[in-house]
C-alpha cells in the first residue's frame, strides 16, 4: 500500500503533485485509474466516450429535428391569436414536459418497458446492445430539450412574422410554407441556435444521470462510480473531458452563428 | 433553466415594490397556471411540515414480515427491502428534499447577488473581471458544475448543498448583472450617485428594490432547478446518505427493486415531478403576471387606441355614385383599379371599429393618384387593404374592389390563380427599405422569387430577370449587386431595388406606401423620378401614399385627402393651391411654404392632434381642430359631395380662394423641431 502511494506520488507535497499532474495533462496523460490498476485514465475515457457521444448526439439531433418543425407549425397555427386552445395545450404540455427531469423520465420508461403489460421487451431497458437499446435513453434525454426548443422557435418565428420583410414577402403571394420556412425561419435561427448550444450542454450533463439509470456504459456512469469509489484520477480526467466538450460546443455555436449571419460575411469588393 | 428577464424593472414612482409584489402574487394565484402551481406546492409543503411529525417513526419501522411487497391496501406503494412503508417514506422525505433544495437556492442566490453586484460595487476594472468570470461559468451546464463541486466538497448532504448552491450562483449573477445594467442608467440612480450616496447604499435602497420583481420570479425557477439537482445527486448516491433519506435516494432504492415493485420507483419519481412542477409553474405564472403589467398587449392599428368605445350610430355617408373615378376613366377602357365603399374593420371586445371607411376611387392606366393624410388617417391601411395584405383581426369589406376588372372580394386569396394574378399585376414599395428586405437572403433571389414561383421561370431565367430589373432601376454593377445581401446596399439603393422588385412581374399598378419617408432629400428625388419614369414608360398606374402633400402634389395628377379613415376631399393636384376647399387640406397646404421649396426643412404640422378612429366624435371628425366649425359640424357628418371644379369635398363650410403658406408658423415649427 505504502509502496503504491509512493508510486502514485501521493506522498509528495500537494503542489508538486498538482504540477506533476498538469505536466502530464499537457502531454495527454491523465494518469492511471486507482480502482482499475493497469488501465490508464485515457484508455478508460477512450472506451467510454463514444457511447456517451452516441447518446447525446442522437438525442440532440432528434430534438432539433422534432422541435424546429413543431415550433414553426405551432407558430403558423396560432399566429394572430388563432386557435387559442391549441396554443394553451401546446404551452402547458411543454411546460410540464420540460419540468420532468431526464432521469425521472428514464425511470418511468424503465418501469413501463421493464414491467408494463404488452410493452415488455420491445426496447431493452438497460445496457448498450444494438440500435434498439438506444431508444429509451435517447427519448429520456430528448424530450425536455425538444419542448423547450419548440417553444422558443414558436415565439421567435412569431416575432419575426411581424417584421417588415415578411410583409414584403407576403406581397409576393408565396405559399404559407415558403413564407415560414424560407423567410421567417432563417431569421429566427440566431436565438434558436444560441439556445440549442445551451441545451446540448445540458443534454450532456443529463447523460450522466440517464447512463446511471439505464446502465449505459458511457462516461457518465463511469464518473459516478469513480466518485463513489474515490478514484480521483479518473474523476479528474472525466470532468476535464466534459469541460472541454462544453467549451467546444460553445465555440462551435459561436462559429456557426457567425457563418450564418450574412452581416458578418466578408464583403466582396 | 432559462432566465426570465422580460419583466422590466418598475418605475420608482409607482407603489412600493413589496406591495406590488404582493398584489402580483395574489393575482398569480388566481390564474389557472398559478392555481395549479399553488395546489402542487401546497400539497408538497403540507407533506413537508406534517408528515415527519406524524409518521417519521412508522416510516422507519422495520417489518421483517413484509419485505419487498407490492402495493396493497395496507401499503399503498408497497414496502422496501426492510419492510418499511414506501408511501410514508415518500411523504416524510418531502421535508428533507424541500429544505435541502431551499438551502441550496439560498446559497446560490446570495452568492449570485454578490457576484452579480460586484461590477457595480467594485468599479469598472475589477467589475469587468467578475463579469468575465461569470460569463465563462454560465456556459457550463448547472448539473455538470454540481457534479464537479460535489467531487470537491465530498459525498454527503453538506457537500451537495454547497455544490448545488455554488453551481447556481453564476446563473443568478448573470441575471443580477443584466438587471442592474438595466436600472443603473436610470435617473434616480444617477441622482442618488450625485447626492453622494455610497455605492452600497444605492444598491440597497435604489437598485435592489427595483430589480426585486424579476429576481423573485427567478427564485421560484431556481428552487425547481435545485430540487431536481438534489434529487439527481441523491439518486446517484452522492447526496443524502442512509439512514437519512430524501426523494432522490428513495428513487435510487426504488430503481434497484424495480422488478419487484415498480411503484417503489414511481412514487418518489412522481413526488419529485410534482414538487418541481409546482415551483416551475409558479415561477412561470408569476413571470406572466408581473411581466404583463408593464406591457398590455392589445392590437393597435397605427394610430388606433387601446380603449375602444362603440362606433355604431355614425351616419353612413355614401359617396355620390360616379363621383370618384368613373368620370375620369374614359368609357370603354377597364380601369386598373376600382374601389367602392371600402371599409377596414376590427372586432374588439367593445364593438367593431372601422379605422377606414367609405373609400371610393378608381385609377386608369398610367395614372398617378396620391393619398395624403397624417399618420393614423388610415391611408396605409387603405393601401394594404387594396393590396389584400391585411391580416386578421383586421378585415376588409367593399362594394367593389377590382384590379384590372378582376373582382378581388370574390377571389379566393389562397388559390394559385389569385396569388399569381396579384403577384404579377400589383407591385408594392414599402416605407422602410432597410427593414423591408429579408436580411438573410441575397437581393437577387429575393427579386427572383416572384418570377420563379409565379412566372414559371427557371432559377437561371429568374435570376437574369432580377439583374435586368436591377439595371432598370439604375443600380450600377447589377450582376454583382444581385449576389449581395441587403445590408451591403445603401438606403437609396435598397429602395430602388425595392422598386425593381415591384417591377418583376410587369405590374399594371404599383402601390408605394411612403416610399421616400425614410430617405434623405436627394435620394427622395431619385426614387420619385424613378417611379415617374416607370409610370410614363410602362404605363403603370401608381398609387402613392404620403403624409407630405408637396410630394403628392408634384408626383400625382389627382389627390385624395384622408382624415380619420375617410376621404374628405378629392381634387386634381394642379388645383391644390387654387381651389382646395376642405379646411384640413388647406391646413396641410399652408403648412408647406411652397411647392418648390426645399423639403429638407422639417414639415410644419397642422395644429391639434389626429383623431382616434376608435373614438371618433359625432359629426365632422375634424371639427375639434377646425377653425371654421359650426354647430352643425359637431352633430352631423358632412357627405362627400361634388363641387364645381371637378373635385369632391366633405365639409359643411367649404372654403374658397387660394391657399397661402403661413410663413411664421412654418419657421416656428421648423425651429421647434430642429
Ligand atoms: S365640416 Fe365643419 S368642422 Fe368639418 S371641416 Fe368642414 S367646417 Fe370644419
Amino acid at each position: 500500500m505504502e509502496a503504491r502511494r509512493a508510486a502514485l506520488g501521493l506522498n509528495d507535497p500537494i503542489w508538486s503533485q498538482y504540477v506533476h499532474y498538469l505536466k502530464n495533462l499537457l502531454a495527454g496523460d491523465f494518469g492511471e485509474s486507482i480502482t482499475r490498476p493497469g488501465l490508464s485514465v485515457s484508455q478508460i475515457i477512450g472506451q467510454r466516450l463514444p457511447a456517451t457521444i452516441e447518446l447525446a448526439g442522437l438525442a440532440f439531433v432528434i430534438a432539433m429535428l422534432v422541435s424546429i418543425p413543431l415550433g414553426v407549425l405551432m407558430a403558423a397555427l396560432t399566429r394572430g391569436g388563432r386557435r387559442q386552445r391549441t396554443e394553451l395545450a401546446f404551452t402547458s404540455s411543454s411546460i410540464v414536459f420540460a419540468a420532468i427531469p431526464e432521469f425521472i423520465l428514464a425511470v418511468g420508461l424503465v418501469c413501463l418497458f421493464g414491467q408494463g403489460v404488452g410493452l415488455l421487451g420491445i426496447f431493452p431497458v438497460a445496457g448498450r446492445s444494438g440500435p434498439l437499446s438506444l431508444v429509451l435513453p435517447v427519448i429520456s434525454l430528448a424530450v425536455a430539450p425538444t419542448v423547450v426548443l419548440a417553444r422558443v422557435v414558436r415565439v421567435e418565428v412569431l416575432t419575426v412574422m411581424e417584421a417588415d420583410y415578411i410583409r414584403t414577402a407576403r406581397s409576393k403571394r408565396l405559399r404559407a410554407w415558403r413564407l415560414y420556412l424560407r423567410h421567417a425561419l432563417p431569421n429566427a435561427v440566431t436565438a434558436t441556435l444560441t439556445l440549442s448550444g445551451l441545451l446540448l450542454g445540458g443534454l450532456i450533463a443529463g447523460t450522466v444521470l440517464v447512463e446511471s439509470v439505464m446502465a449505459w456504459p458511457g462516461l457518465g456512469s463511469s464518473m459516478v462510480s469513480s466518485i463513489l469509489t474515490k478514484d480521483y484520477p479518473l474523476v479528474q480526467g472525466i470532468v476535464l473531458v466534459y469541460g472541454v466538450v462544453v467549451l467546444v460546443i460553445n465555440l462551435v455555436v459561436d462559429v456557426v452563428l457567425a457563418v450564418l449571419d450574412p452581416r458578418s460575411a466578408i464583403q466582396e469588393s | 433553466m432559462t432566465a426570465r428577464t422580460s419583466s422590466s424593472a418598475p418605475d420608482p414612482s409607482t407603489p412600493s415594490p413589496a406591495r406590488r409584489l404582493l398584489a402580483g402574487l395574489a393575482k398569480t394565484i388566481r390564474t389557472p397556471m398559478g392555481a395549479t402551481a399553488t395546489v402542487f406546492l401546497g400539497v408538497v409543503l403540507l407533506a413537508a411540515i406534517v408528515a415527519p411529525m406524524l409518521w417519521s417513526g412508522t416510516a422507519a419501522k422495520v417489518d421483517a414480515t413484509a419485505l419487498d411487497q407490492g402495493p396493497s391496501g395496507e401499503h399503498w406503494l408497497g414496502t422496501d427491502n426492510l419492510g418499511r412503508d414506501l408511501l410514508l417514506r415518500v411523504l416524510v422525505a418531502a421535508r428533507l428534499s424541500v429544505l435541502l433544495s431551499l438551502s441550496a437556492t439560498a446559497i446560490g442566490i446570495s452568492l449570485g447577488l454578490l457576484l452579480g453586484a460586484a461590477p457595480w460595487l467594485l468599479g469598472p476594472r475589477l467589475g469587468r473581471l467578475a463579469a468575465a468570470f461569470v460569463n465563462i461559468a454560465v456556459a457550463f451546464p448547472m448539473l455538470l458544475m454540481t457534479l464537479f463541486f460535489a467531487v470537491i466538497f465530498g459525498v454527503g448532504v453538506q457537500g451537495s448543498v454547497c455544490a448545488i448552491g455554488i453551481s447556481m450562483a453564476p446563473w443568478f449573477a448573470r441575471l443580477t448583472q443584466t438587471l442592474i445594467a438595466g436600472v443603473q442608467k436610470r435617473d434616480f440612480v444617477a441622482a442618488a450617485r450625485i447626492a453622494r450616496v455610497s455605492r452600497f447604499g444605492v444598491l440597497r435602497r435604489h437598485i435592489l428594490p427595483n430589480i426585486a420583481e424579476p429576481l423573485i420570479v427567478n427564485v421560484a425557477l431556481a428552487a425547481a432547478a435545485a430540487l431536481l439537482a438534489f434529487a439527481g445527486l441523491s439518486f446517484l448516491g452522492l447526496g443524502v446518505q442512509a439512514p437519512e433519506y430524501d426523494w432522490g435516494l428513495l428513487l435510487n432504492e426504488g430503481l434497484s427493486g424495480i422488478y419487484v415493485n415498480p411503484a417503489g420507483a414511481l412514487g418518489p419519481g412522481i413526488a419529485i415531478v410534482v414538487a418541481g412542477l409546482g415551483f416551475n409553474l409558479f415561477g412561470e405564472a408569476l413571470a406572466k403576471v408581473l411581466g404583463s403589467r408593464h406591457k398590455v398587449r392589445t392590437f393597435r392599428p397605427r394610430g388606433a387606441s387601446r380603449t375602444v368605445s362603440g362606433s355604431g350610430g355614425h351616419p353612413r355617408q355614401h359617396a355620390t355614385d360616379g363621383s370618384a373615378g368613373d368620370a375620369i376613366a374614359p368609357a370603354g377602357e377597364v380601369p386598373v383599379l376600382e374601389v367602392d365603399r371600402l371599409r377596414v374593420s376590427l372586432d374588439t371586445p367593445n364593438g367593431t371599429v372601422s379605422p377606414v371607411r367609405e373609400i371610393s376611387f378608381s385609377m386608369k392606366r398610367g395614372e398617378a393618384l396620391g393619398v395624403v393624410g397624417e399618420s393614423g388617417s388610415g391611408k396605409s391601411l387603405t393601401a394594404l387593404a387594396v393590396a389584400q395584405l391585411l391580416e386578421s383581426p383586421l378585415h376588409v369589406e367593399a362594394a367593389t374592389l377590382r384590379l384590372l376588372g378582376k373582382d378581388l372580394m370574390a377571389a379566393d386569396p389562397r388559390s394559385r390563380a389569385t396569388r399569381r394574378f396579384l403577384a404579377t399585376s400589383l407591385g408594392l414599395v414599402f416605407q422602410n427599405p432597410t427593414t423591408s428586405f429579408n436580411p438573410t437572403m441575397r437581393i437577387g433571389p429575393q427579386l427572383a422569387e416572384v418570377a420563379r414561383l409565379h412566372q414559371d421561370m427557371s432559377r437561371r431565367q429568374a435570376g437574369a430577370r432580377a439583374v435586368d430589373r436591377l439595371r432598370a432601376v439604375r443600380i450600377p454593377g447589377a450582376e454583382r449587386r444581385a449576389k449581395q445581401y441587403p445590408h451591403e446596399f445603401s438606403g437609396g439603393m435598397r429602395q430602388r431595388a425595392m422598386v425593381g422588385m415591384a417591377m418583376m412581374g410587369n405590374p399594371s399598378l404599383i402601390i408605394a406606401d411612403e416610399p421616400t419617408t425614410a430617405l434623405d432629400v436627394t435620394i427622395q428625388r431619385q426614387v420619385l423620378n424613378l417611379l415617374e419614369q416607370i409610370r410614363v414608360e410602362n404605363q403603370v398606374a401608381v398609387l402613392l401614399i404620403s403624409h407630405d402633400i408637396s410630394v403628392i402634389g408634384q408626383f400625382c395628377s389627382r389627390v385624395l385627402v384622408m382624415y380619420a379613415g375617410r376621404v374628405v376631399e378629392e381634387l386634381p393636384s394642379a388645383d391644390l393651391r387654387t381651389s382646395a376647399r376642405h379646411p384640413y387640406t388647406r391646413a396641410l397646404l399652408s403648412a408647406v411654404p411652397d411647392m418648390t421649396a426645399d423639403r429638407s426643412q422639417p414639415l410644419a404640422t397642422v395644429p391639434g392632434r389626429p383623431v382616434d378612429p376608435a373614438d371618433r366624435p359625432a359629426g365632422c371628425a375634424f371639427a375639434p381642430r377646425c377653425t371654421f366649425a359650426t354647430a352643425q359640424c359637431h352633430t352631423a357628418e358632412p357627405p362627400l359631395q361634388e363641387v364645381g371644379s371637378g373635385g369632391t369635398v366633405a365639409c359643411w363650410n367649404p372654403q374658397e380662394g387660394a391657399v397661402t403658406a403661413v410663413q411664421g408658423q412654418v419657421q416656428q415649427a421648423g425651429r421647434g423641431q430642429a
